[in-house]
């Protein structure tokens, strides 16, 4: 946009004139268009301000805030003024207050699909695809073998295995825990047979005139060389676990999961506590994710993606 | 598979290098291969084994253990369907049923074909990766060019890729199969009630395949180093030069690893998306009523459609994107 400015030839006041045009056009017409549009405007100028003028971590932490909290308020706006459906698009203020009135659901779902459901199956098959990779990387055969393999699993959609493994394993968390086993094995074991590859030749031949042991290699200078590969394993990993448990409760649970009431609910077209489950939802996603990130940047802190600042 | 293998059968010293392509990159993924058909074979066999049981002592039959394993692998309804029953399944559904049917007089596709679910899930699974992709490089060349909308929008759109948004698909079905507009279009005739049915899955599909183009296209527009800018500049050329010559070529090889992960997602957006909400065709709704009717073998075989056409669409990703990196002048 600046740049189409520049080039115009044009003095700086003349974006901030379209906007006020625009938003003059829109009064004539419909006043709450325009309410709308000035409340997107003025936003849109702070950030601009903030952006082009201020640096340092206030500004980069200040700005997308106020872009978030802009969205928030403009969906208040638009669902409040527009009278939309509660069927098509509940307010954030209707969500909220659903989250506040139905915590003790919210909070019952949330042991029951993250805490149960995810976190077993994400730590089991993170914990197999590892001691997997471990095996692996003994013969070259097999990591030849299983890294084609894996990536072409890695890409398939494994989330379609849900009913199957529901059939089996009944409608409890361990159904689901299977579903999140499944999905984020394979991720993870190409991740770690790449990390344990990520040690150079020189550092191996520097433990082999040590006569170390492939135990004390393997623990003093392979597996803290694969640990930036075994994060990103892990991250990818944290989103995979919450979608199978979520999805594979939509092929039969307990009458309690976050998935379970998303389908239920959304029966009864109550769209504020779908809204609200899906709320909890990506905190719950990014509160996994950041818990994850904080111990890599803890033990991976060596690693040239972890240094900061100059 | 690999490049090696093209210019192969011709002389003697390509003839070993093609086998020393076999020995190395072969080989091994058929081992891996056959190993895990062969767990598949003994888990179904293990798995199966207690129905016939359950049967040889409720019909007082005899039984050698061999019988019993023939047996634990061909059942109607079993625990688990070993390999050839998949497949045998996968072929009646596609090739053995037509695909076009007769009915109420006219010619429509056949919901018994597995080719036809499989049009009803890739047809908007691609229409929305199209829209998804396009939308998401417009947002990527915005970031790369204005300031705010870098710190406005990529952390949301970075965020966006630890939760798991693929719980939204369902309000999205319904959302828009209640939208006023939509329905009205209907009832007026412009579209059918098919591609009514389309549009929720579509959306969904574009949605899952946004953020990682925006991500990935904002990495590979940034990725020209500063001295290639700095030659830019010292041929005085304007932003719409340094972009079209420089930035958007060195993007080019960041797109195609987005786009290989987000079709992948797509798809699987685009299953989700019939699930909660009882579609009737399509993958995910043969996956459905195959988990309501207990059909097992139904189950795998929708499974394994699907992994083919994640396969099919990742593969012909990868051959464009070697054609294009060619065509560029990439050498490998």
């Amino acid at each position: 946009m600046s740049a189409l400015v520049q080039k115009a030839g044009l003095p700086g006041w003349a974006l901030p004139a379209l906007g006020a045009a625009l938003i003059a056009l829109a009064a004539v017409s419909d006043t709450r268009l325009a309410m709308i549009l000035a409340v997107w405007f003025g936003a849109w100028a702070l950030n601009a301000g903030l952006a082009n003028r201020a640096s340092g971590a206030g500004a980069r932490l200040a700005v997308p805030v106020i872009f978030g909290v802009t969205l928030l308020v403009l969906w208040e706006l638009a669902v409040q003024l527009y009278d939309i459906s509660f069927v098509i698009l509940p307010a954030p203020s209707a969500i909220w207050a659903r989250m506040i009135s139905e915590t003790a659901t919210l909070w019952a779902d949330f042991q029951q699909t993250i805490l149960k459901g995810a976190l077993a199956g994400y730590v089991i098959g993170c914990g197999a695809a590892f001691l997997a990779a471990l095996a692996v990387d003994r013969s070259g055969f097999l990591q030849r073998g299983l890294l084609p393999v894996g990536n072409f699993i890695a890409a398939l959609p494994i989330v379609g295995t849900a009913p199957i493994f529901v059939m089996w394993f009944g409608f409890g968390w361990q159904s689901k825990a299977a579903v999140v086993v499944a999905m984020v094995f394979f991720p993870m074991l190409v991740n770690c047979v790449q990390g344990m590859k990520a040690s150079d030749a020189m550092q191996r031949d520097l433990m082999r005139t040590y006569a170390a042991s492939y135990g004390q290699t393997l623990l003093k200078l392979r597996l803290p060389t694969a640990l930036p590969f075994v994060f990103n394993g892990l991250k990818i990993c944290t989103t995979l676990a919450l979608i199978g448990a979520i999805v594979a409760e939509f092929f039969g649970s307990p009458t309690v999961g976050m998935g379970f009431r998303i389908k239920i609910e959304m029966g009864r077209l109550a769209m504020d506590m779908v809204w609200a489950e899906i709320a909890v939802a990506a905190l719950a996603g990014s509160l996994f994710y950041g818990l994850v990130a904080l111990i890599e940047s803890r033990l991976t802190f060596w690693h040239p993606s972890q240094r900061r600042g100059r | 598979m690999s490049d090696a293998t093209v210019p192969a059968m011709f002389g003697p010293k390509s003839a070993a290098r093609w086998v020393g392509a076999v020995s190395g990159a072969v080989l091994p993924v058929m081992a891996v291969v056959a190993a895990i058909v062969a767990i598949w074979y003994g888990g179904s066999v293990m798995m199966n084994r207690a129905w016939t049981l359950d049967q040889i002592e409720r019909r007082g039959l005899e039984m050698t253990a061999m019988e019993i394993v023939a047996d634990a692998m061909n059942q109607e309804r079993p625990v688990l369907p070993t390999p050839h029953q998949v497949f045998a399944e996968l072929w009646d559904t596609t090739v053995v049923e037509p695909v076009m049917r007769e009915r109420r007089g006219t010619l429509q596709g056949n919901p018994r074909n597995l080719l036809f679910h499989a049009y009803h899930t890739l047809w908007p699974t691609i229409l929305g990766f199209g829209v998804g992709t396009f939308l998401g490089i417009l947002l990527a060349v915005g970031i790369v060019h204005s300031r705010a909308m870098d710190m406005s929008v990529m952390p949301w759109a970075i965020a966006s890729q630890t939760i798991p948004i693929l719980a939204i698909a369902p309000i999205i079905v319904v959302v828009v199969s209640n939208l006023p507009a939509l329905n009205n279009a209907v009832d007026q005739g412009w579209i059918s009630e098919d591609t009514k049915l389309l549009v929720p899955k579509a959306l969904i599909s574009s949605y899952l395949s946004f953020f990682p183009v925006v991500v990935g296209m904002v990495a590979g527009l940034r990725s020209p180093q500063v001295s290639d800018l700095d030659l830019m500049r010292t041929y005085s050329a304007s932003r719409g030069q340094t972009f079209w010559k420089l930035r958007l070529p060195a993007s080019v090889p960041f797109l195609f690893t987005s786009l290989k992960v987000s079709i992948a997602a797509a798809l699987v957006g685009t299953i989700v998306a019939e699930l909660p909400t009882g579609a009737r065709f399509g993958l995910g709704a043969r996956l459905l009523t195959g988990s309501y009717y207990g059909q097992t073998i139904q189950i795998w075989s929708a499974l394994f459609m699907a992994a083919i056409c994640a396969a099919a669409l990742v593969i012909l990703l990868g051959a464009l994107e070697k054609i294009v990196l060619k065509r560029m002048g990439v050498r490998p």
